[in-house]
């Protein structure tokens, strides 16, 4: 790579985001800012080489892409409207301030709660990201005139609708912030436990983007204390990655992974997040909790030093917080760690989660651990039939076919 | 300023009680006092409806609704509003008056 392939490629990671958001609030259109952007980023890959790297990258591709936006309105529409003539007399760029709060406003106007949850993924990793449409399908495996059609579709009823462009008023930020935290939670986990059989258990092109994302709104929006929380959860979660499938695909369980493979620098940074939410003194929410708890888990060197009581005594708080069936299942596996598999099943037992791998894979192996074969490979076999994932379906009927064996 | 229609949904019609039609009064007078306010106004049943199609001539007329549905909508609002989020917040306060679901939606170009 070049040196210039490699200031566009920073440009495209760093000012996407920037020129898109400006754009968008100067005209009223996400189309204009959305196509504008990309041909200024294209005249940059032209010219950079020949012309030379401007002194602000960022500056020059703002002021390019403005001025094809001009260009297209002008052409377009056979008188301007008012609004945009005073904005097409200054061409300067604006202070880094205000160029935030509008990467904000385009945010929380992707993942606007009236936008279906599949819209609000795709929008968000097109606007905000920068992800082209091809690497979005190729990243969700699905049709790249379906991931079209879905962000064509938002965008207009974006426009249609009126949503606004804006960051919500005071009393709708925290629902709103929790909406955008799903979207990028969602992007995460869809990268970390692919739910398709069709597709790779783990495709890191996803979690890195969840993360870099996340960091993006942590910055935009540093007095929210879920979204270090997330982004924490994020890292802690990334940092197992590489021992989480083995050699030959399969899944690897949290107590059988070689916690050597796992990345010391991601789970530093993730500690200190955590650390930083629990001095604040504030209550914490679920992805801080959840963050917490993974911290736990990257604390202990080997399995067995793992602070179980810790790990359920964050659970509590959780139940507290979201007492759904899903949280009470998580919390009867670290029970079982500490009380046994005996105490843990009675409190999987009646869980109303019938359709879901994981309820039936969490008593299969408790099962197990009791002696209890024939009703655990029966549970191990509901577990397999539920589940998606590649590499969690070769871990599953791994274990049941030692099962037996026995 | 832009307009949305928001519509009631409901599986009989001119079955409000006296407190969601007390409620909806309230409601109103609130459109009404901020600005919000363009027409209101509740459906007969489906059955009271005809179809008139009079494309070719003389109008084909057709005894009841054009689409035999569960739920229909049995009253709207047509409000003003700045943008969605706050036409969403009336459509929830709207929803709650009547004590039924509503579907917001937005005039073409308006």
């Amino acid at each position: 790579m070049t040196d210039v392939d490699e200031v566009i490629s920073r440009a495209y990671r760093e000012d996407w985001a920037r020129v898109v958001a400006t754009l968008a609030r100067r005209f009223g259109d996400l189309d204009i800012a959305e196509e504008m952007a990309a041909e200024a980023f294209a005249t940059a890959v032209e010219r950079w080489p020949v012309d030379g790297i401007p002194p602000s990258p960022g500056a020059w591709l703002t002021v390019t892409a403005h001025r094809k936006a001009i260009d297209r309105v002008r052409r377009e529409a056979r008188s301007v409207p008012k609004h945009m003539e005073a904005l097409m007399l200054s061409d300067t760029p604006e202070p880094l301030g205000a160029i935030d709060d509008d990467r904000l406003r385009l945010v929380f106007t992707c993942c606007h709660p009236a936008l279906a949850m599949e819209s609000r993924v795709a929008l968000t990793l097109r606007m905000v990201g920068g992800l082209t449409v091809p690497e979005i399908a190729r990243a969700f495996l699905i049709q790249e005139t379906a991931i079209g059609r879905r962000i064509t579709r938002a965008k207009a009823k974006i426009k249609a609708a009126k949503i606004p462009y804006r960051v919500p008023s005071r009393e709708d930020v925290p629902a709103r912030v929790t909406g955008v935290l799903a979207v990028l939670y969602l992007i995460f986990n869809e990268g970390y436990l692919a739910s398709d059989p069709e597709k790779e258990p783990v495709r890191s092109d996803l979690t890195a983007e969840a993360i870099r994302l996340t960091r993006l709104v942590r910055d935009l929006m540093p007095a929210d204390g879920e979204v270090p929380g997330l982004l924490a959860l994020m890292l802690l979660t990334e940092a197992r990655r590489p021992a989480r499938v083995s050699a030959c695909g399969e899944l690897v369980a949290l107590a059988e992974q070689d916690r050597a493979a796992w990345d010391r620098e991601l789970i530093a940074e993730g500690h200190a997040l955590v650390r930083a939410r629990l001095a604040s003194g504030e209550a914490p929410g679920r992805y801080q909790i959840l963050a917490a708890i993974n911290a736990v888990h990257t604390d202990a060197r080997d399995v067995r030093d793992t602070d179980w009581s810790q790990v359920i005594a964050l659970y509590d708080q959780l139940v507290r917080l979201d007492p759904s069936p899903i949280v009470r299942l998580n919390r009867a596996i670290a029970v079982a760690e500490l009380d046994g598999p005996e105490v843990a099943l009675a409190e999987v037992r009646g869980l109303p989660l019938e359709g879901y791998h994981a309820f039936h894979a969490t008593h299969a192996d408790l099962l197990r651990r009791l002696g209890r074969s024939e009703e655990s490979r029966a549970a191990y076999d509901r577990a397999i039939g539920l589940a998606g994932n590649t590499a969690e379906t070769a871990y599953l009927t791994r274990r049941r076919d030692q099962l037996a064996r026995t | 300023m832009a307009q949305y229609l928001i519509s009631v949904l409901d599986d009989t019609s001119d079955s409000a009680t006296a407190e969601e039609m007390a409620a909806i009064d309230a409601f109103n007078e609130q459109l009404e006092t901020e600005g919000h306010w363009v027409f209101a106004g509740g459906l007969a049943s489906p059955s009271t409806a005809t179809v008139v199609d009079g494309r070719d001539g003389e109008a084909v007329l057709t005894d009841g609704p054009y689409l035999e549905s569960k739920e229909y909508v049995a009253g709207f609002w047509i409000i003003g509003a700045p943008h969605l989020d706050v036409a969403l917040r009336l459509a929830a306060l709207g929803s709650k008056s009547c004590n039924r679901r509503v579907e917001l939606r937005p005039f073409l170009g308006a």
